[in-house]
């Protein structure tokens, strides 16, 4: 019990002035913000959408930036501003629950892999070896390639792929954190393993597991426009970045600005949520104190 | 040494048996029957039969891994059924093209991460340094497929420079076949440039600040002797093995590269596979990336164990 107190205390003590030195971190607000900035506008697509994302106009075929479509319109007339905000919910949706999956089954089997040891953490290693041997995408796409082709199967297949990550890094953090004091003086007073694990070894991980997490949407979100752009992710007419970037290569030559806005929204995602990862890691970092 | 070199292989073969398991299990993903998804179109009972009786579908599971490890082993990966070619000999004929894309993309990144890591840690909070951070970080997040085709939109589209895609091999016409790999390999090499950039920066700055680099400043070496004759040496450890297992990655990267310019590779064959619902390819695709990927971790550890001396006491 006192341990569980010392430790919810120093949690409640570390906390601000975390949040404080991430905010002195002028790279990770600048991530904070564009992720805000996108997380926005993927929520309020429905109001900021100029145009149905959808609704084909032949007549306006293939149309540069003008100030009618402000970033032009695809190869069917869709207007590529409505699309790429809609397109910022598929993208976002993907990041976040593919990693969510990957935490929700990495957390309790590295925590499992690292407090039991023995042979179920010899055994649960060795298939963590296994995974990782797999290059990321190119499982990613075998996956998606088996359960089919559509968003939830890839964003299925990117959380698989991306679990074993979690574990290792979870299970690494419990074999140091079992050994402290607090964990044996938790053991002597006769708590159940279960309580230990989560009440005194749990805490302790959260963060290296948000750390990752951050990092892990920013690989998520690649991955899953990479999906797409290979047909195996998002499926038309529904409009993701990756998929745009997919049909935009076919009109490279007559319509760059197609291509152009998805690649960049993109880039800017991936570089916002590696900007807050970075910052997160400095900010968690028991030497920066 | 012997010893080490002997444990590290035999460390790496359950790791090779539990990816056999992991590339086999992949099939249980699929859904319904896997007969009626190889069958396709194909609904003639007998058919699907005939296909449950070949490909052992019928029997328990871990008697049709038995077999399918079992011929594994004897170089069978099986067939595929879009082009009726065994997947060994597809296998074959594709890894040459990845490989030298591969290589080639590695040895841009060495070229331009490596000089670029040693600047910004030379010229630290300059802004050279910021420079060079930034084009990192682009690397890391710009995603290589857009970055494919900007580089189409400028290079062969506005300028006629390079082709936009296709494949010519270097036994044919080598200068033609650098014309045709040389913008793919720098798209694929992107992301390796910006780790190997980071890594040898973080390296480089952590060498800089020992004693012996202190020393031998003190003894009034000049700089650039400091650096590549005493902190590069060093520095440049880790950067090595980061290259034998960046260069799995690379075969990784290669399927949207392959994809972008249509060169017909490792990654070209998986996506072609997955389209055509070619299982046998995908899981053969998916085994051999994996065993070269353990294949160079190992080779990453051995090259790790030769060039530093602390290892070998």
């Amino acid at each position: 019990m006192v341990a569980a107190s010392v430790a919810d205390d120093s949690t409640l003590i570390k906390r601000p002035n975390a949040f404080r030195r991430l905010l002195r971190r002028k790279g990770a607000v600048v991530g904070l913000c564009v992720v805000a900035i996108f997380v926005t506008i993927a929520i309020l697509a429905p109001w900021l959408a100029p145009y149905d994302p959808i609704a084909t106009n032949f007549l306006q075929v293939r149309k540069p930036p003008s100030s009618q479509y402000w970033m032009g319109t695809d190869e069917i007339g869709r207007d590529l501003m409505s699309r790429m905000i809609y397109g910022a919910r598929a993208s976002l949706q993907a990041g976040v629950i593919s990693v969510a999956i990957a935490v929700c089954l990495g957390v309790p089997l590295g925590l499992l892999s690292g407090y039991c040891k023995g042979w179920v953490d010899s055994l649960m290693m060795r298939v963590v070896d296994a995974l990782l041997a797999c290059p990321f995408l190119i499982l990613a796409i075998a996956m998606a390639a088996f359960l089919g082709p559509s968003l939830t199967n890839a964003m299925i297949a990117i959380g698989l792929t991306a679990m074993p990550i979690f574990i290792r890094l979870v299970r690494g953090q419990v074999l140091a954190v079992t050994v402290e004091d607090y964990v044996e003086a938790a053991r002597a007073l006769g708590n159940p393993h279960l309580r230990i694990a989560i009440r005194h070894v749990l805490p302790n991980v959260v963060a290296v597991v948000l750390v990752h997490s951050t990092l892990a949407i920013a690989q998520a979100t690649l991955a899953e426009a990479a999906l797409s752009f290979l047909g195996l992710g998002q499926q038309p007419p529904a409009p993701s970045w990756g998929s745009m970037l997919n049909v935009a290569r076919q009109f490279i030559s007559q319509a760059p600005w197609m291509a152009w806005w998805p690649g960049l929204a993109i880039a800017t995602v991936v570089l916002a949520f590696n900007l807050l990862g970075d910052g997160l890691r400095d900010a968690l970092d028991p030497k920066e104190s | 040494m012997l010893t080490y070199i002997v444990r590290r292989i035999l460390i790496s073969i359950p790791t090779i048996v539990f990816v056999s398991i992991v590339v086999f299990g992949l099939q249980l993903l699929l859904p319904g029957d896997p007969a009626l998804a190889l069958a396709g179109e194909e609904r003639d009972p007998a058919v699907i039969a005939e296909l449950r009786r070949v490909y052992h579908l019928d029997e328990p599971i871990w008697k049709q891994y038995l077999i399918w490890v079992g011929n594994v082993l004897q170089g069978d990966l099986g067939e595929s059924i879009r082009l009726k070619l065994p997947v060994g000999d597809l296998v074959t004929a594709k890894l040459p093209v990845t490989m030298q894309l591969a290589s080639m993309a590695i040895l841009i990144a060495i070229c331009i991460g490596i000089p670029m890591g040693i600047i910004s840690a030379v010229k630290k909070e300059t802004p050279l340094d910021y420079a060079a951070n930034v084009v990192a970080l682009s690397g890391i997040s710009v995603p290589s497929f857009w970055l494919g085709i900007m580089m189409i939109l400028l290079f062969s589209v506005h300028l006629g420079w390079l082709p936009a895609s296709g494949f010519v091999k270097p036994t044919e016409s080598l200068s033609q076949n650098l014309q045709t790999m040389i913008m793919p390999a720098f798209v694929l090499s992107s992301v390796t440039t910006a780790i190997f950039m980071r890594h040898t920066r973080s390296a480089m700055l952590a060498v800089l600040r020992s004693d012996y680099v202190r020393t031998a400043r003190a003894k009034g070496l000049r700089e650039p002797r400091v650096i590549f004759r005493h902190a590069l040496r060093n520095a440049i450890i880790p950067v090595v093995t980061l290259g034998a297992i960046q260069l799995g990655e690379l075969m990784s990267g290669a399927v949207l590269t392959e994809q972008i310019f249509t060169i017909p590779g490792f990654g070209k064959l998986i996506v072609d596979a997955v389209f055509n619902r070619d299982y046998a390819v995908v899981q053969g695709v998916v085994l051999c990336t994996a065993t070269g990927f353990i294949f160079l971790n190992l080779c990453a550890d051995l090259i790790y164990f030769l060039v530093n001396p602390r290892m070998r006491g």
